[in-house]
């Protein structure tokens, strides 16, 4: 046992320096909560009861694997929580909070650790929470819960949605505005339902406007294949057509890089690029030209602050399925590049978009839909 | 040799502390409460009975990783390939729950006989190449990782479904999850799982050191050229250690596949758990116990660190820092090792 000592020395040492760094930092709490910075929610939680006063009220959100700073629906949905808590006094953690996923093992377990916090609504971003909110939202029936971009099943869960079709329809009025070839573009991510929206909005955006105009409609089959959509965007351009728009996450990074390319050959030249899902005008930029014509912006910070403004309020829409459009800002068009985007363009953009939420223009949503509409221009 | 064993506990008890403690010095610097910091740790994979099962849950499959980790570095192979035999093993387990409609006491079994197959399978190519062609089995596991990923993603997505994201959920008759387990611990998706991989951490002590073979597997650890002078196949006990590795591994795949999701679905990238499987055999000492232990250190890590940033505010990467610098500190046991030995010389 003798010459164990030096190893109980050591060992000492560490446990001291250990206590020694604990006082340190429970010094510099008193500090934090003084300037009341220090997000403490069990004191929060505590408070809450189920009376559903404003007061009481927290939200909280998981993220898929993306993070919270993910330049997408992720991070918009935070600037949603984000932008409701300064309206109602709320700092995070007091209040609203988000949980961040590492891996799609650790949805339920986020869920289920905002519920045992009490969060009065808690939020799933992405359609990849869908089968972990329905088994959460099952097993806390006295918790509401809401999944963005997915329909969940549940009587305490709404589904929001939005209407990409209106948006799209829009961006289809600006490329056939802006070509001067009457040929356009649309590169899809994967063929299905959700894409087919975009898909159909836009062409009868375009028709709408000279039905003479031909779209050329090429699915890149993932939505992580930059390469493939350089491929289909070099096609198209080569074949004289002039605005593409994408509908296609990541795979439509190809398309600005061989839009970009050829803007670099000739700058002279005219292509253009329509983006989507939040203002892509950064990734169109090109030393002074920028490539991007415009973006479907798809507010989904809007919706979040929407939902939760409701639940708030004692309205939250439990067990339905909301779809967020053009007449809620939730869906727009945006008008970063003003150099391409001219007058005659936002005028024609603003005539539709009236006709649209007037109900005036029933906008297809599929290519059925897309047909009927078609012919009976 | 009492000394000897001392050091061998000590380090990586030292490891952990020093790694907590770098841990608690960067919260504080960036201003973070380091305490409380820990204490949201402690609740979150503690807390109550569901954070509890939670981190049991995380532990089950950490402990066969880690095990196959250790099995092949006792053969003196590095197995870098764990995440993808677990990927093989998750596959096929998912697959046989799917496909078939059997008795529990049969399908359950088969399920998770396919999961070790396959993850046995997948160790024993490089296993294999490396016995025969001498083809250094880092490489080979490294690259099957990325076909395992890539092969389990076509299948679930064009062979058990049709085009879609994740397969259906497997029949109940081959599920480990306990509504047992689940209701005593508030629905958390504790399984059935952990006492397999108990059994067979049990397993790989007994197998290792109190059997013929598994001295052999050791000594061709300890010494290839010194084994194969003593009549030993040293190419046959690398495969051999190789697939037993591999089944581990398989095994670890069946736990997510069969009793955490039940079901498996298109990954755009690796779980960790194959990764993290190194992490705790090392710091597990390469022996069955010390993984176990190991496993449970990283599961409550995993799981606690979940809870730091909602509750004392600590954001996400630094906790991950933290996780981190621990893995460092066991990593670089060797340095400590170093540093023991050189105060005991100088004590006597």
């Amino acid at each position: 046992m003798f010459k164990n000592r030096r190893f109980l020395l050591v060992f000492s040492l560490l446990l001291v320096i250990g206590l020694v760094l604990g006082a340190c930092g429970a010094s510099d709490d008193g500090g934090d909560s003084a300037e009341g910075s220090g997000g403490d929610s069990e004191n929060n939680t505590e408070n809450s009861s189920e009376n559903g006063n404003n007061e009481d009220f927290s939200v909280a959100m998981v993220t898929d694997v993306g993070g919270v700073d993910d330049k997408s629906f992720n991070q918009s949905a935070w600037e949603g929580l984000q932008a409701f808590g300064e309206e109602n006094g709320m700092s995070k953690g007091e209040g609203f909070d988000y949980a961040q996923s590492e891996s799609d093992a650790d949805y339920t377990t986020n869920l289920n650790r905002l519920v045992r916090q009490d969060y009065n609504l808690i939020f799933g971003i992405g359609y990849l929470l869908q089968p972990a909110i329905e088994e959460v939202a099952a097993q806390y029936p006295d918790t509401n819960f809401a999944i963005v971009d997915s329909g969940a099943e549940g009587d305490n869960v709404a589904s929001i949605l939005f209407k990409e079709h209106q948006g799209s329809f829009l961006a289809g009025v600006a490329a056939a505005k802006k070509t001067q070839s009457n040929k356009v573009g649309f590169v899809g991510g994967v063929d299905g339902a959700l894409i087919n929206k975009f898909e159909a909005g836009f062409e009868a955006g375009v028709k709408s406007v000279n039905a003479d105009i031909t779209v050329d409609v090429q699915y890149a089959e993932a939505f992580d294949a930059p390469d493939d959509g350089k491929l289909i965007a070099s096609d198209m351009y080569s074949k004289g057509i002039d605005v593409i728009y994408h509908a296609s996450g990541a795979t439509g990074n190809g398309v600005f890089a061989q839009a970009k390319d050829l803007k670099k050959n000739n700058p002279d030249e005219d292509v253009w690029v329509i983006g989507v899902d939040r203002d892509q005008h950064e990734e169109g930029a090109i030393g002074e030209d920028n490539v991007t014509l415009t973006s479907m912006v798809k507010r989904v910070d809007i919706a979040v602050q929407d939902v939760t403004d409701q639940a708030m309020n004692g309205e939250f829409p439990a067990g339905e399925t909301i779809e967020y459009g053009l007449n809620d800002d939730a869906i727009s068009l945006a008008r970063t590049n003003e150099e391409a985007l001219s007058d005659d363009i936002i005028t024609a953009i603003e005539d539709w978009k009236e006709k649209i939420i007037n109900g005036d223009v029933e906008v297809p949503s599929t290519r059925e839909e897309l047909e009927t509409y078609v012919n009976s221009l | 040799m009492f000394a000897n064993r001392t050091v061998n506990i000590l380090i990586p008890i030292i490891s952990v502390l020093l790694g907590l403690l770098s841990g608690a010095v960067i919260m504080l610097v960036f201003g973070y409460n380091p305490l409380k910091g820990y204490a949201a740790l402690w609740t979150g994979a503690f807390g109550d009975a569901y954070f509890l099962g939670e981190t049991l849950r995380q532990v089950t499959p950490y402990i066969l990783s880690g095990l196959a980790v250790a099995f092949a570095l006792r053969t003196g192979l590095l197995n870098i390939g764990v995440e993808g035999q677990v990927f093989v093993g998750w596959v096929a387990s998912v697959w046989v729950g799917v496909a078939f409609e059997l008795p529990m006491i049969i399908h359950l079994p088969l399920a998770v006989l396919a999961a070790a197959l396959a993850g046995a399978f997948w160790g024993f190519i490089p296993g294999i190449l490396k016995a025969k062609l001498g083809v250094h089995e880092v490489i080979v596991t490294i690259m099957m990782n990325y076909i395992a990923l890539y092969l389990s993603n076509e299948i679930v997505r064009n062979v058990i479904t049709d085009g879609k994201d994740r397969t259906d959920s497997i029949a109940p008759t081959a599920s480990l999850a306990s509504e047992w387990l689940a209701g005593m611990t508030y629905f958390s998706r504790l399984h059935w799982g952990l006492l397999i991989a108990l059994f067979m951490a049990l397993v790989m002590w007994f197998l290792l050191n109190k059997t013929t073979q598994g001295f052999e597997l050791r000594s061709v650890g300890f010494n290839q050229h010194a084994s194969n002078y003593a009549g030993m196949s040293v190419s046959k006990n690398i495969v051999l250690a190789m697939v037993i590795s591999g089944a581990f591994a398989g095994l670890a795949g069946a736990m997510e596949g069969l009793g955490t999701f039940g079901y498996m679905s298109v990954k755009s990238g690796f779980t960790n758990i194959g990764f993290d499987g190194i992490a705790v055999a090392l710091l597990g000492a390469n022996t069955a116990l010390g993984v176990v232990l190991a496993a449970f250190l990283f599961g409550t890590l995993k799981i606690g660190a979940l809870n730091m940033p909602t509750v004392a505010g600590v954001p996400t990467e630094l906790v991950e820092i933290v996780i981190a610098l621990i893995i460092i500190f066991v990593a670089s046991s060797y340095m400590i090792r170093w540093i023991i030995l050189r105060f005991k010389k100088e004590g006597k």
